[in-house]
């Protein structure tokens, strides 16, 4: 990274030349340090390599996606994370929120992948339509295809921003018309973190970065590439109704008194306990509240295929592999039907094919009887 | 038909192979029912304070330990196979021999088909599981294997021994907990059918044949003709003991 050092100045010299003083500084290392999940002592560290670090270069592509990860992300609960890490972070590239356009985009674009060939990051909003040649989402004429790859190449690291870039989200629900493909599947030479959610949570996102411009390096991961810090733990097993859960007190629709009394709303097709998330401790705008404490169930938007796993508002279970709906019970019960009439039929019929066999061997099971001494 | 046919007491399945099956069906029955209850709970009417119940919590508790009750004799099972006599041997299950397919077809014909034989053929009768049995029960053995990986992947995240958390990577290898739950919870339904076909045929072959096909599960032993136990013992199948067998009449 020596090289363009002098042409970028530190985090924190940024800061401080937005306006915002030391102590605002140590609050946002401490903020984001407990976000990130790091222990007390680690405030200093953050605080160190946010002083030293050079700014990292970064390029957000925006391919098949709403921009809720932007908002999100601008959202997110400290000024600092908003001014500095966005708009100094992003200055380099990001089409929804840079002071240049058309041209004079993709040329600075252009000449920052050029400078900082492996040391810019590459963050990816959306995902990419691998159909017809990658022709159903292009920006300046090329394909998003086409730019993923090209500025895939020299990026030191890629941040999959969101379901889309992560899982393909809504446009990849079937029957995927335009075969939106997840980053992780075309790229497959690049350190690649998911942060999948739809959008993410904003805490979340500042926090990932943070992790990577302070300590240089990928923050830990699970196997599904995403931070252990934010998806080890299932929306369910951090959520507030749980004792509820436990309990076996459901609420059984959305307007009797059980869902008034905040009862746990499993049978109303919560989500939560199949999607890995930080919305029951980080929470949701600043903090206020998340999908389950504001009465509506987790619809797990940040896993795989959402989407497709059945409703919303009911617990089913669908056949793995059925692309209709294709209901495990509805089926199984129709099944056990079927064979239960297929038994009794062949106990009917082996009756009727065997009598012979049968009726010599229950004659002869009567005249052992008669035969006994007596 | 003067032919008298004398039977003999034959030990067939040991006592770790029964403690496996009724072991293996009581786990069976309580996991299916917990298993339906955990995916649609019906809502109790309390007005007591979640604190003070812990009525789903002891479902779920309970589905956790017969879970781990079908593992466990699943292993001691599995061990059996290797220890056990020549009914309970894994030989008895390896399905790539030529007498396991004659039997097979056997099988399909004279049972599964109900079509006569002109002349009983005692060599075709078996003595521990037929082939068609061992074959079905492999297929539940991958099928447990299946259930007991998805089921402690999804369990292992809340898990702190490390014998669930050997499963986790199993929700990664598939996407996510919503697949696996799914996977989960279809594969139950092929231990439905399979317990339905299974206690129908054993109460066929009870009803048709004779052989004390239903208590031998509790007791051990089955009945098996003398001119069978014969041919056996020619082909070194199994060794006659004539005084510890105790010899029935039909």
């Amino acid at each position: 990274m020596a090289k363009n050092n002098e042409l970028r100045e530190t985090y924190y010299e940024s800061i401080i030349k937005q306006g915002y003083s030391r102590r605002d500084f140590m609050k946002f290392a401490t903020y984001i340090a407990a976000y990130m999940g790091l222990e007390n002592s680690m405030v200093g560290q953050v605080a160190k390599s946010l002083e030293t670090t050079h700014r990292v270069p970064v390029i957000w592509e925006h391919f098949q996606e709403c921009t809720c990860c932007s908002e999100s992300f601008i959202r997110s609960d400290h000024p600092i994370v908003a001014d500095i890490i966005l708009d100094k972070i992003s200055l380099d590239y990001t089409l929804t929120l840079m002071a240049a356009s058309g041209h004079q985009a993709e040329a600075a674009k252009q000449a920052t992948m050029e400078k900082y060939k492996g040391e810019y990051i590459l963050c990816v909003e959306g995902s990419v339509p691998m159909g017809d040649d990658g022709n159903y989402c292009c920006i300046g004429g090329r394909s998003a295809k086409d730019l993923l790859i090209e500025s895939a190449a020299g990026a030191k690291a890629i941040i999959a921003w969101g379901s889309c870039a992560s899982n393909g989200c809504v446009q990849a629900a079937k029957p995927n018309p335009t075969n939106a493909t997840p980053i992780h599947k075309i790229i497959k030479n690049k350190p690649i973190i998911r942060v999948p959610g739809c959008p993410p949570i904003g805490e979340v996102m500042a926090g990932v970065i943070v992790h990577l411009v302070t300590f240089g390096r990928l923050p830990e991961l699970d196997r599904l590439g995403r931070p252990k810090a934010f998806y080890a733990k299932r929306v369910h097993d951090s959520c507030y109704r749980r004792p509820y859960y436990d309990a076996g007190l459901f609420a059984q629709t959305f307007d009797d008194k059980n869902a008034k009394d905040g009862y746990c709303l499993y049978k109303l097709g919560c989500k939560g306990p199949m999607t890995y998330n930080s919305c029951g401790t980080i929470k949701w705008n600043n903090g206020v509240s998340y999908p389950i404490q504001s009465g509506h169930g987790c619809i797990g938007c940040s896993e795989e295929n959402f989407w497709d796993n059945g409703p919303f508002y009911e617990r089913l279970t669908k056949v793995p592999g059925l692309h209709e709906e294709g209901l495990a019970d509805d089926i199984g019960k129709v099944g056990a039907g079927i064979l239960a009439g297929g038994l009794a039929v062949h106990a009917i019929a082996a009756n009727i094919s065997k009598r012979k066999e049968l009726t010599s061997r229950i004659n002869r099971g009567i005249s052992n009887e008669k035969n006994i001494d007596s | 038909m003067k032919k008298i046919t004398n039977f003999k007491r034959v030990y067939v399945w040991e006592l770790p192979v029964r403690i496996f099956h009724w072991l293996n069906v009581l786990a069976l029955f309580v996991l299916v029912v917990t298993g339906f209850i955990i995916a649609n709970p019906p809502a109790i009417l309390s007005s007591a304070e979640a604190t003070n119940l812990h009525t789903f919590g002891f479902v779920r508790f309970l589905h956790f330990t017969a879970a781990y009750i079908f593992l466990f004799v699943l292993i001691l099972r599995v061990y059996w196979s290797f220890m056990g006599n020549r009914f309970a041997s894994w030989r008895a299950f390896w399905p790539f021999t030529k007498k396991n397919w004659n039997n097979f077809w056997h099988v399909m014909k004279i049972d599964i088909m109900l079509m006569n034989e002109k002349e009983e053929d005692v060599s075709k009768i078996s003595i521990g599981h037929n082939s068609v049995a061992t074959l079905s029960y492999l297929v539940m053995f991958v099928l447990a294997l299946v259930q007991i990986a998805t089921g402690f992947a999804l369990y292992g995240d809340m898990a702190s021994w490390w014998l669930p958390k050997m499963f986790v990577w199993v929700i990664p290898l598939f996407g996510g907990d919503f697949i696996v739950r799914s996977i989960h919870h279809t594969a139950m339904w092929f231990f439905i059918f399979f317990a339905m076909v299974h206690v129908y045929l054993v109460f066929y072959h009870d009803w048709l044949e004779g052989r004390g096909e239903v208590s031998s599960i509790f007791g051990g032993y089955k009945f098996v003709s003398d001119e069978r136990l014969k041919h056996a013992h020619n082909e070194d199948e199994v060794e006659i003991k004539d005084e510890k067998g105790i010899v029935a009449t039909k």
